[in-house]
């Protein structure tokens, strides 16, 4: 696929146009951590934003930041950790760790931090986007709070680049948690995982992650305790986590919530994404026992990935439906997979027929000419 | 102050094919007693908590069910007649306001709490529930943050049209942040499910685009929310400060500290005087600042940051600072502030409020322009703000009976928020743009963010029968949906051809 890094939004701008006139198709890329994603794209060419990766703002006593899509997450991430800030989004970044900004907030990917801050979209304030009419389109502010005009934002995030190119991106930073502490329970009872991760959610607003993790027959709780007192947290962490019999440790590193991002990617084998309910964990983590999956999820979130061991392809698409069916009518989203096997199986989930026909009607008015993957998106938009 | 739709008065008619026929078709869905079309009855509907815009609508229907809704908003489809959903009545920028000769949906009528689901954090109600009832129903163990100074009458569905903040957001989040599905009623009569309990699906982000659409791309008539822990401990004080400019450092030194309260509200010697005057809760009256600061959380930490927070208003040369000693008292410190907008009547026998927004960092600036607009002006500006997030409340005290008063008040107010926009900030925080501020709306946005704004309202509401006339600066049409050259059914059919 051809590639082109064009370096400002009027470039954008003018490649979009061109593809627009030419009836070319678009692939919009950030550091390519998450192409695999979706069904396989056919698209005459490939718009990289990696060359506009300048951190344009970070208003430290505001704790906002205005970014080109294209800053590598991670760089992002180090200036804010400077000033003792953060940008509360910490995604699993792939095999080669350079994913985007831009590319992070199209695929409304995400990480344990999602417990305490919510997705994605809830840290995007505002956004420029570049259309298919070429028009460059700002949405949103830098202020944190904002209700002028649409959002925009919101349904960009996780859009894919589907409805445009997402230009800039204005987020919202909160304070790093200083000196935060890991709070782990153990057990190889589903129930008791299932339990103190309930405990907890219904305890305290304030942890900072509360995940799960399940792999060959035992799991554990994670909590990461931070605020003004990361001890006393850590202790009502801990308590609930024994009330429920689990075996408690707390630890200073943080290398397990390392591991938990890594559990939602795949090299190979696959990993699908459930959007569950908290109160029946069990249910996913029992599920993972019987098709011999691993286990992560956001436990007070209800979102939860399993990830099946390699397999010849028509044994995963297998495996992906035994898991639909037996957690029907929860949603359930395939992610990483061999492209034969995404080319066989609804990737993104059955959706109900009067929701899919207004997104397609977003689409149809936001990228009308049909330049930035069409088809691509839930129930073929 | 102009109403955009024009003439109000006529009341039948322009526009809508048969004003009493649909009257009629009205009654027949939703019976005779839930259909108003009597021009005196019809009074409480002409405008919301903003008083400066009025509107007469052909009727305000009653429903009490989904289908009713969507009965309703068919008809008024088939009719072309525009249409306006309503809730309490309680928004502060004319969303709610009647279309002339449109329907006004009330949902008033439907305030059943469909499921608590604890277990889950989850609650889904009718639209017409309050604010302050889903708290009530998750008490004491959950709560449900987004809490609007009206959150005791303010329902839940004007809440999500608004994208409602309120005193406890710089923590918490906004409506936004809370709404996980939603049912809506599109206007060509579609009802859909949006989401549900279930987070972080695939697809459009359609909840995201359809929280704070101010009515303009459907209404909702089932919303699910999270509930979160209600917190361990909840502590409060109110410092005092000579001027506004140690309360503003005091804020950035409290966020530069990493400190996350649940709100900060500050206060200016204009506002503490009348609401002092109306609520007697003990603010001094000669303090040129009142700054309300609250912490939440575990019992431990919340000790430990409030100590914190007291040093640093001490450092900031507090004059005075009052600790709630238990939940009376801090119900009391609230109740001052939370009666802002009310008591202004001890001010002026008008006022107008504004709801810019600005970075925290800009506050002083603010302030001083505000100050010199209002000794321009010749007109008193009390402010009460949510410092945290530099959600600005300027209330312009005027006098409507005085010739040209009420003109210079909305003059001040349009310099005060082109101020705010001119600062980096937004034109409005919380209150939406609805007739208010749509005149404002140019100075933020370019005329391709408007017509990108426009994409989203034309997939929604290709019609614009839903709330038209308010958000957009303009009226502007859908037309055909952009992309290659499709054929129209009738060419297709051979009934007609394009020439």
């Amino acid at each position: 696929m051809d590639k082109r890094s064009p370096s400002s939004g009027e470039e954008i701008s003018e490649l979009v146009q061109d593809a627009a006139r030419a009836g070319s198709t678009v692939r919009v890329s950030g550091g390519g951590t998450k192409l695999g994603w979706g069904p396989p794209v056919e698209a005459d060419f490939e718009l990289s934003i990696t060359a506009m990766d300048e951190v344009l703002e970070h208003n430290e006593g505001d704790l906002t930041a205005v970014l080109q899509a294209g800053v590598p997450f991670h760089r992002a991430q180090a200036r804010f950790a400077d000033a003792s800030q953060m940008l509360a989004l910490d995604p699993p970044l792939g095999e080669r760790a350079e994913a985007t900004i831009g590319g992070v907030v199209a695929a409304a990917d995400q990480g344990p931090l999602r417990h305490r801050y919510g997705p994605v979209r809830d840290q995007v304030l505002g956004v420029t986007l570049v259309l298919a009419d070429g028009s460059v389109v700002r949405s949103g502010s830098k202020v944190i709070k904002n209700v002028a005009g649409y959002d925009l934002a919101k349904l960009f995030c996780g859009s894919f680049g589907t409805l445009g190119v997402i230009a800039e991106v204005v987020v919202r930073l909160h304070p790093a948690p200083q000196d935060p502490l890991t709070v782990v329970g153990r057990s190889d009872d589903v129930h008791a995982l299932a339990a103190g991760a309930a405990l907890l959610a219904h305890r305290l607003f304030e942890i900072e992650a509360l995940d799960v993790f399940w792999d060959h027959g035992s799991g554990e709780v994670l909590a990461l305790a931070a605020g003004g007192a990361p001890d006393k947290q850590a202790a009502v962490c801990a308590a609930a986590f024994s009330e429920a019999g689990l075996e408690v440790s707390t630890e200073e590193i943080r290398d397990r919530w390392a591991r938990q991002r890594a559990m939602q990617r795949a090299k190979d084998g696959a990993v699908v994404r459930i959007s569950g309910l908290p109160a029946q964990l069990e249910r996913v983590l029992e599920l993972a026992r019987a098709v011999g999956a691993s286990a992560v999820g956001r436990a007070g979130v209800g979102v939860s990935w399993l990830k099946l061991p390699n397999a010849p392809g028509d044994e995963l698409v297998g495996s992906i439906e035994e898991i639909r069916s037996a957690l029907s009518p929860w949603p359930v989203a395939v992610l990483d997979a061999p492209e034969a096997v995404r080319a066989k199986v609804d990737v993104w989930g059955q959706q109900d027929k009067g929701v899919v026909e207004l997104m397609r009607r977003v689409k149809q008015r936001f990228d009308g000419a049909g330049v930035f993957k069409p088809g691509y998106f839930v129930g073929g938009v | 102050m102009g109403h955009a739709w024009g003439n109000t008065d006529d009341g039948r008619g322009v526009g809508v094919i048969g004003g009493n026929g649909l009257i009629e078709r009205l009654r027949s869905i939703c019976g005779p007693d839930r259909v108003i079309a009597h021009k005196d009855q019809m009074r409480t509907y002409e405008s919301d908590g903003l008083l400066q815009y009025r509107g007469s609508p052909l009727a305000v229907t009653l429903p009490e069910s989904s289908a009713e809704v969507q009965a309703v908003v068919r008809a008024c489809h088939h009719a072309r007649a525009p249409w306006v959903a309503r809730g309490s009545g309680t928004g502060l920028s004319g969303g709610a306001v009647p279309v002339a000769d449109g329907v006004v949906i009330a949902l008033t009528r439907m305030r059943s709490i469909l499921e608590v689901d604890l277990d889950n954090q989850r609650v889904t109600v009718e639209p017409g529930v309050t604010n302050v009832e889903i708290t009530k129903a998750v008490a004491p163990t959950h709560l449900y943050p987004p809490d609007p100074s009206s959150q005791i009458v303010c329902s839940i569905g004007g809440n999500v049209a608004e994208n409602s903040g309120g005193a406890h957001c710089f923590k918490y989040g906004f409506t936004t942040n809370y709404v996980v599905g939603l049912e809506v009623v599109l206007s060509d009569g579609t009802m859909l499910t949006l989401g549900g309990k279930e987070l972080d699906r695939a697809g459009y982000d359609l909840i995201g685009a359809f929280v704070g659409s101010e009515g303009t791309l459907g209404v909702a008539t089932k919303i699910t929310v999270r509930v979160v822990p209600a917190p361990e401990s909840v502590r409060t004080l109110v410092a005092y400060y000579e001027s506004t400019a140690p309360a503003g450092r005091t804020v950035s030194d409290i966020v530069a500290a990493g400190i996350v309260p649940a709100a900060i509200e500050m206060m200016d010697n204009a506002a503490i005087g009348a609401c002092e005057d109306a609520t007697h809760a003990g603010y001094p009256k000669d303090a040129g600042a009142a700054l309300i600061v609250e912490l939440d959380g575990p019992e431990g930490e919340c000790e430990a940051r409030f100590e914190d927070v007291v040093a640093i208003c001490k450092r900031n040369h507090a004059t005075n600072i009052r600790i709630a000693s238990d939940d009376a008292e801090r119900q009391l410190i609230w109740k001052a502030r939370k009666a802002a907008f009310a008591a202004m009547g001890r001010l002026a026998p008008n006022y107008y409020v504004q709801d810019g927004v600005i970075p925290r960092t800009r506050l002083p600036e603010a302030l001083q322009r505000i100050d010199d607009l209002s000794e321009e002006y010749g007109l008193l500006v009390a402010n009460v703000f949510h410092a945290g997030d530099g959600n600005l409340h300027p209330l312009i005290c005027y006098d409507g009976a005085q010739a040209g008063e009420a003109e210079r008040a909305e003059k001040l107010a349009g310099l005060i928020v082109e101020a705010c926009i001119e600062l980096g900030g937004s034109l409005t925080g919380e209150h939406g743009i609805g007739l208010d501020k749509k005149r404002y709306m140019t100075k933020m946005f370019s005329d391709q963010d408007l017509a990108a704004f426009q994409a989203l309202r034309c997939a929604f509401d290709p019609d614009q029968l839903a709330n038209p006339g308010k958000v957009m600066p303009s009226p502007r049409l859908c037309g055909e949906v952009p992309g290659p050259y499709r054929r129209h059914p009738l060419e297709q059919a051979g009934v007609a051809e394009r020439f």
